[in-house]
């Protein structure tokens, strides 16, 4: 369980994390920064735990890995979405950052409310208000991925059958 | 029913007669490509793959182009990341800091992306590569890892939206013109997922360096991919390019069934668009220029995948003409790639620019995304050519970015603020060298 940190439509990622801090690869100097042109205060207010929530288009943009690695680096346990762009959707699915599309858990989700989310099954649970939301089901070719531990240990699982 | 030219393209590569919109299939991958930011990720993640070796040297291509010339020692060993990959792999088409320049720009000047293919790219920009009629699209850098050790990329085969341009463009428009009125349209998210096929009696009337430019924005409304399917315009620069490459290569030439399904269909009419300007700080904050509100600017950036080819900077000279830059404002001109470059210095341009007062730089990405090579301060204004106006893409997030065409752009540094062309010369009839001499 962790707290929402609620965020508006076409979060880009250039906003997540922005390009001056693309000179590394390494998660824990990238989650230093994230969403730092965003909210200048969510790297010193975010815990383990906490949970990402944003309208729609959410990481637009730049097709930068960097953003969801630098998000996962800051301990937050997901993103919840109305809709997701599909280059950051990808990137998310390979590197093991939970991702829940759910245009109605945004809608039912205030700023610090609690939140749990259980990414395989698309279940999102306000546990302020008490309400439940399931979200868009992945395809079942990405739950492969996703249940093989992110893209990397699908190809490595390919390779070896 | 029939299938579209994305529809088509991708059930060859996937080894099927036909492939229905949402389905998801298995793709074989004619070229992948990544840059010195995506590509040490990628060599990582390949890596760790464990695979003995790339699944073919000859189809991958690695560009510097983003923080090029190296900015710091971070950049540098990034770099040398990616140079250590091409190096041990033996990457067939590498190309260094001064042999190359932006992927989206080189790519097709090397005849290594043709009409038919699937070209996947670790960087959103690839969808540029759709106005040669292949399927292109962005990934991040473990799909392009993947790419690397397996050759074949997992797709959703999108929906398409087509836009059917009638009629004739009017002074001083040109493919940005035409990108950012859809944008503004359809909205930041309008073709979220989708191929954006664009088509119609228009298009003809578009330069190759025009449609790039058409694609290459793609993204900025969500798609997928941008493409435009082939015509004569499409096979002789194809030709032309292969032909100075020596690289004579096959490819395939397909079209839109006329029963084919889209999920949208858009029409423009070319008489009815304007010189455009996006606003701060989305592509969809797009309006005439001549309904902008006059603004005082800092900078402007003629450069970038978005704008940055010999027409560019042909449009961006003739608005010059023997002017100087405003006083108070900064303007950047980066060709896109070395080849744009030598071209634009062979006729005369690059020395026009520099006389003019302007920074004259060597092919980088730079300035688009902040990196370097033109960072706006705070609360800066900048009118440019490239193709993101984010809250903080181009440096500070107080700065105002405004995307334009290379002729709004330079009005603005010759007058010093935003300004429609019209006040400054009278648009060209042709852009032709020949003519214009």
């Amino acid at each position: 369980m962790g707290r929402a940190f609620r965020y508006g439509d076409n979060v880009d990622t250039d906003v997540v994390i922005p390009a001056r801090y693309l000179t590394t690869t390494d998660e824990k100097e990238l989650a230093a920064h994230a969403l730092e042109d965003l909210d200048a205060t969510f790297v010193e207010r975010v815990s383990v735990g906490d949970i990402v929530v944003a309208g729609k288009n959410f990481g637009c943009g730049s097709s930068r890995e960097h953003a969801p690695i630098a998000i996962r680096g800051t301990g937050v346990a997901g993103v919840v979405a109305s809709s997701f762009a599909r280059i950051f959707f990808r990137n998310a699915i390979n590197t093991g950052l939970p991702i829940i599309e759910c245009p109605e858990a945004v809608a039912g989700i205030s700023e610090g409310d609690e939140v749990t989310i259980d990414a395989e099954a698309g279940i999102v649970r306000n546990e302020t208000t008490g309400e439940e939301f399931k979200g868009e089901h992945l395809p079942e070719f990405v739950m492969d991925i996703v249940r093989a531990g992110g893209l990397v240990e699908w190809v490595k699982s390919k390779g070896a059958s | 029913m029939g299938s579209t030219i994305t529809q088509k393209i991708l059930a060859r590569a996937a080894g099927r007669d036909e492939v229905g919109a949402g389905e998801i299939v298995t793709c074989k991958v004619d070229l992948a490509m990544a840059n010195d930011v995506t590509a040490p990720s990628a060599a990582d993640a390949f890596r760790r793959m464990g695979v003995p070796d790339v699944w073919d040297r000859s189809k991958i291509a690695l560009v510097a182009s983003h923080f090029v010339p190296a900015k710091d020692i971070a950049t540098a060993k990034l770099m040398t990341r990616m140079r250590q990959f091409a190096m041990e792999y033996d990457i067939e088409h590498f190309f260094e800091v001064g042999r190359g320049g932006i992927e989206h720009i080189l790519l097709p000047e090397e005849a290594l992306t043709l009409p038919g293919q699937v070209v996947i790219g670790a960087d959103s920009h690839s969808c540029t590569y759709g106005a040669l009629g292949c399927f292109s699209t962005g990934v991040g850098s473990t799909d392009l890892a993947a790419v690397w050790a397996t050759g074949e990329i997992w797709l959703k085969v999108p929906e398409t939206m087509k836009i059917v341009y009638t009629g004739v463009p009017g002074d001083w428009v040109m493919g940005k013109d035409l990108i950012l009125s859809v944008i503004g349209r359809i909205g930041d998210d309008g073709a979220s997922y989708m191929a954006m096929e664009h088509t119609g009696e228009g298009i003809r009337h578009l330069s190759m360096d025009s449609r790039l430019t058409l694609t290459n924005m793609a993204i900025e409304a969500g798609a997928k991919s941008g493409i435009v399917p082939p015509d004569e315009t499409t096979l002789d620069y194809v030709r032309t390019r292969q032909e100075i490459m020596g690289r004579p290569n096959d490819f395939e030439v397909l079209a839109s069934d006329d029963d084919a399904h889209f999920a949208r269909v858009i029409e423009v009419d070319l008489n009815d668009v304007e010189p455009m300007i996006a606003q701060p700080s989305l592509p969809s904050l797009s309006i005439p220029v001549s309904t902008v509100e006059r603004r005082k600017v800092d900078q402007v950036f003629i450069g970038s995948c978005t704008n940055a080819r010999i027409e560019d900077l042909r449009m961006a000279a003739h608005v010059l003409g023997d002017d100087r830059i405003a006083p108070g404002v900064r303007l950047m001109v980066i060709p896109a790639t070395q080849r744009v470059w030598k071209q634009a210095n062979d006729e005369g341009l690059l020395q026009r620019f520099a006389d003019a007062g302007a920074s004259v730089s060597t092919p980088t990405c730079g300035a688009c995304l902040g990196a370097h090579m033109g960072v706006v301060g705070p609360g800066e204004v900048c009118v440019s050519t490239s193709n993101r106006n984010y809250v903080g893409r181009m440096g500070d997030p107080t700065a105002q970015v405004y995307l334009a065409n290379p002729a709004v752009a330079m009005a603005a540094a010759v007058v010093g603020e935003i300004v429609h062309p019209d006040e400054v010369r009278n648009a060209p009839t042709s852009l032709d060298p020949a003519v214009t001499a």
